[in-house]
């Protein structure tokens, strides 16, 4: 049996009654929300009345919104100031009851003139450059594939979101037992491969390999998320492009290159920007993975901030190096959101 | 209606008993911080005789060791109240007493008559003493704790092994007297199938967080003729800390860990050790005493087949040993003090550190290690007492932390990383060390 198709008046008298019957619905529930407003009014103490009767609607604004900004005043505003005024002192914060020296710009000059600093800032752009890449390359494809809708997509969306789910102290811990020469399956799985013996493999011990240790963890457990930002944007052009693309015998490269990867360009920019920002303040992973070692190999500039500050009490030094990110962070992150808005109005 | 009065009253009277009984008992009930290893279970045990004894419940913070540091000088930085009596590394003394974390302990010990002549005086001067040298004590010496070896006897006795070895290297195969020896040993086991199985020569400190590759490196340099600074001018480094000596000492260690570690064995600290030697990896094993009893006691490589050695000589014949352990002493933040001193007063008592001793804590009491029946009362109680007498430590002063950061970077970039010379390393090392101490007005 053939369902009977339904002509096209009768479509849009469903629709006309489809509306009405939502604004009816508008209204009992605006009826009652005032009836709500009203009661609570009434309820509202008289003296307490009278003074909120006396403020503007702009004022009362500002009311609502004035503990969260209180909020974040204490919380994010005063630090950051605070650390801009420390970063211009010796002040180390195991040692409360010394005098503290204004330095002036001494703090920033010797964090500026620091090899150590600028060896820890090359492995923070060389960490932050190959997981990016590796991470939209390898998430928009796997977004790409995974919008051909193939059969049981779903169950492989979700077994790829997997690593993203875990705690990056898991993910860290269990990825130095994998790579462990003697018993690490990882190891073994290159092993197997190349047929290079397994205790050769030393991930985590050699100078070459560990900052690549380190980028494969990061590139296994993010890729997912850069995957689904990708994902939103492929759903999100329209059909019809395709199919007008296809009235005109576009080839499917063609399509890719003119219609997918442009208008997938602002949600891949995005992810871009995230991973940034998240990858180049990086501390967890590494810190379980390698402490920054071998050497100083894979120590990136969390690692060095956190010694700094935690570990050798320079408290005023590690404000100063903790400032100039920030700015480093910020800057870049700002001339990156107006390239991005610039590809947004294309 | 009287019998329910009577009941109420009762019950009320039951319940604001329990209540401040239950705070009495909480008011009294003291905090000990430490680190998380084997001693502190002992010091568990111990203390229940403590409580049994003064009516005092003892609760416990123990961190593992690698957050230790960082959780407690937190803690002390921050004046907080969490800990009544802190067992601290020694390196912290110095720093705890400056800023006033620890409470001075002389008026007390004086009124309780107790003297630091009674104990191991390496251990008063490491644990208790700043400045050092001069009788101003912060701290009981509470746990005595020194860098040795570990050896695989069972190994080093199977005569096809002895046979190999001695054309090799033309001396009897035992625990070596030299570095030189030690590494030939570590090398002529590196690789080598052992019941079936592939072994390396030695397991060797090279952690990079915390402390672990800076006191491992400093266990060899100590012998090789380091000095951490000219003894007729303090803080004068030039020379004594990047001595010749000094030199040929990081490169021997660096040399032992690329000829005869384990794969991986990058990061590798007490832990680590000890797990390398109870898997049967490695023929020689450097930690701190404290594992001793532990690995004594395991199954598999334990008893017979564990033998112990001081620290070797260096080329010139000079013999030290990188001291560890702590000091036990009463937090000034604490609101509980008097029964904090109660606890240092009980735990300086003879019968105590006996039975501290027993439980597999290391007594620093004269009276105890000094007892005709010590050497004997465990394998290597002798090899303690004989490790303890050639002990150096790091620096102790006030910024202990920025030096120690300086020490790690340096011997981990040369000896793990490989990055620079050995010179370079201890060029660096006097270039940052004076950096710190320009910085606290001392150079």
């Amino acid at each position: 049996m053939t369902a009977r198709p339904v002509p096209p008046l009768a479509r849009d008298a469903v629709q006309i009654n489809s509306i009405v019957e939502t604004i009816q619905v508008t209204e009992v529930g605006l009826t009652m929300l005032n009836r709500t407003a009203d009661s609570v009014a009434r309820a509202t103490p008289e003296p307490l009345a009278r003074k909120v009767r006396g403020i503007s609607d702009k004022g009362l604004a500002w009311l609502f919104i004035s503990p969260t900004i209180l909020l974040l005043l204490a919380i994010n505003i005063f630090p950051l100031f605070w650390a801009i005024y420390l970063s211009f002192t010796n002040y180390r914060a195991n040692r409360p009851g010394e005098v503290v020296k204004n330095l002036g710009f001494a703090n920033y000059q010797r964090i500026l003139g620091d090899k150590d600093i600028w060896i820890a800032m090359q492995t923070t752009a060389h960490f932050v450059f190959w997981t990016i890449l590796l991470q939209t390359v390898i998430g928009f494809t796997l977004a790409w594939l995974i919008d051909r809708k193939f059969r049981g997509h779903a169950f492989w969306t979700t077994i790829i979101l997997v690593p993203m789910m875990l705690s990056p102290a898991v993910v860290g811990n269990f990825w130095r037992f994998l790579y462990e020469p003697q018993i690490g399956l990882f190891a073994y799985a290159i092993s197997f491969v190349t047929g290079i013996p397994a205790t050769h493999i030393e991930m985590l011990s050699n100078v070459s390999l560990a900052p690549w240790s380190i980028v494969i963890v990061d590139t296994w457990m993010w890729t997912p998320y850069v995957m689904l930002i990708c994902l939103a944007g492929l759903r999100s052009i329209p059909e019809y492009i395709y199919e007008a693309a296809e009235v005109d015998r576009a080839s499917n490269w063609r399509q890719f290159w003119s219609i997918t990867l442009p208008m997938a360009l602002p949600f891949i920019m995005l992810a871009v920007l995230f991973r940034g920002i998240e990858n180049f303040k990086m501390f967890d992973m590494v810190n379980l993975l390698t402490g920054g070692g071998p050497g100083s190999t894979t120590e990136v500039a969390s690692i060095t901030l956190k010694r700094q500050a935690f570990e050798s009490w320079r408290t005023g030094y590690s404000s100063a190096f903790a400032i100039i990110l920030f700015v480093a962070v910020f800057g870049l992150a700002n001339i990156y959101v107006k390239a991005l808005n610039k590809v947004k109005q294309r | 209606m009287k019998s329910t009065l009577k009941l109420t009253l009762g019950l009320a009277s039951a319940m604001f008993a329990s209540t401040a009984l239950s705070s009495v008992a909480q008011a009294e009930d003291l905090t000990l911080c430490w680190a998380a290893w084997d001693p502190a279970n002992a010091l568990v045990e111990l203390s229940k005789d403590f409580t049994k004894q003064t009516g005092i419940g003892m609760k416990f913070e123990f961190v593992p060791w690698t957050n230790y540091a960082d959780r407690f000088l937190n803690e002390l930085n921050s004046h907080g109240k969490l800990c009544d009596l802190i067992i601290g590394d020694s390196q912290w003394i110095g720093g705890s007493a400056e800023n006033g974390h620890y409470v001075k302990l002389n008026d007390f010990f004086d009124k309780e008559k107790i003297s630091m002549d009674d104990f191991v005086p390496a251990t008063v001067v490491g644990y208790s003493e700043w400045p050092k040298n001069t009788p101003n004590y912060w701290a009981l010496p509470a746990m005595g704790d020194v860098v040795g070896w570990t050896y695989r006897k069972d190994w080093f006795s199977k005569p096809e092994l002895q046979k190999e070895f001695k054309e090799k290297y033309g001396w009897d195969l035992g625990p070596p007297a030299t570095f030189d020896q030690l590494k030939q040993i570590a090398e002529f086991f590196q690789k080598r199938q052992i019941d079936g199985k592939t072994v390396y020569g030695a397991s060797i400190y090279t952690e990079r967080g915390s402390e672990g590759i800076t006191m491992g490196a400093m266990d060899v340099l100590y012998s090789y003729g380091f000095q951490y600074e000219n003894p007729k001018k303090p803080y004068e480094m030039e020379g004594f800390v990047n001595s010749d000596k000094s030199v040929k000492g990081l490169e021997f260690y660096k040399a032992l860990y690329d000829c005869c570690t384990p794969p991986g064995a990058s990061n590798s600290y007490m832990g680590e050790g000890v797990d390398a030697f109870k898997s049967g990896q490695v023929a020689m094993h450097m930690n701190f005493a404290f594992t001793w009893p532990g690995l004594q006691k395991d199954e598999n490589v334990g008893g017979d087949k564990i033998g112990y050695f001081v620290n070797p000589k260096g080329p010139d014949g000079e013999q030290f040993a990188q001291l560890g352990g702590q000091g036990i002493s009463v937090v000034s933040y604490s609101d509980k003090q008097e029964s904090a001193l109660k606890y240092i007063k009980w735990f300086a008592n003879k019968d105590v550190q006996a039975k501290w001793w027993s439980l597999g804590g290391y007594s620093c009491l004269n009276a105890v290690v000094k007892d005709p029946k010590f050497p004997a009362s465990q394998p290597y109680a002798q090899t303690f007492l004989d490790s303890m007498a050639i002990v150096k430590d790091f620096w102790a002063e006030p910024s202990y932390a920025p030096l120690l950061q300086a020490s790690q970077k340096r011997f981990h970039d040369y000896v793990v990383a490989g990055q620079g010379s050995a010179k370079d390393a201890l060029d660096g090392l006097v270039k940052d060390w004076s950096q710190v101490f320009q910085d606290d007005g001392k150079m």
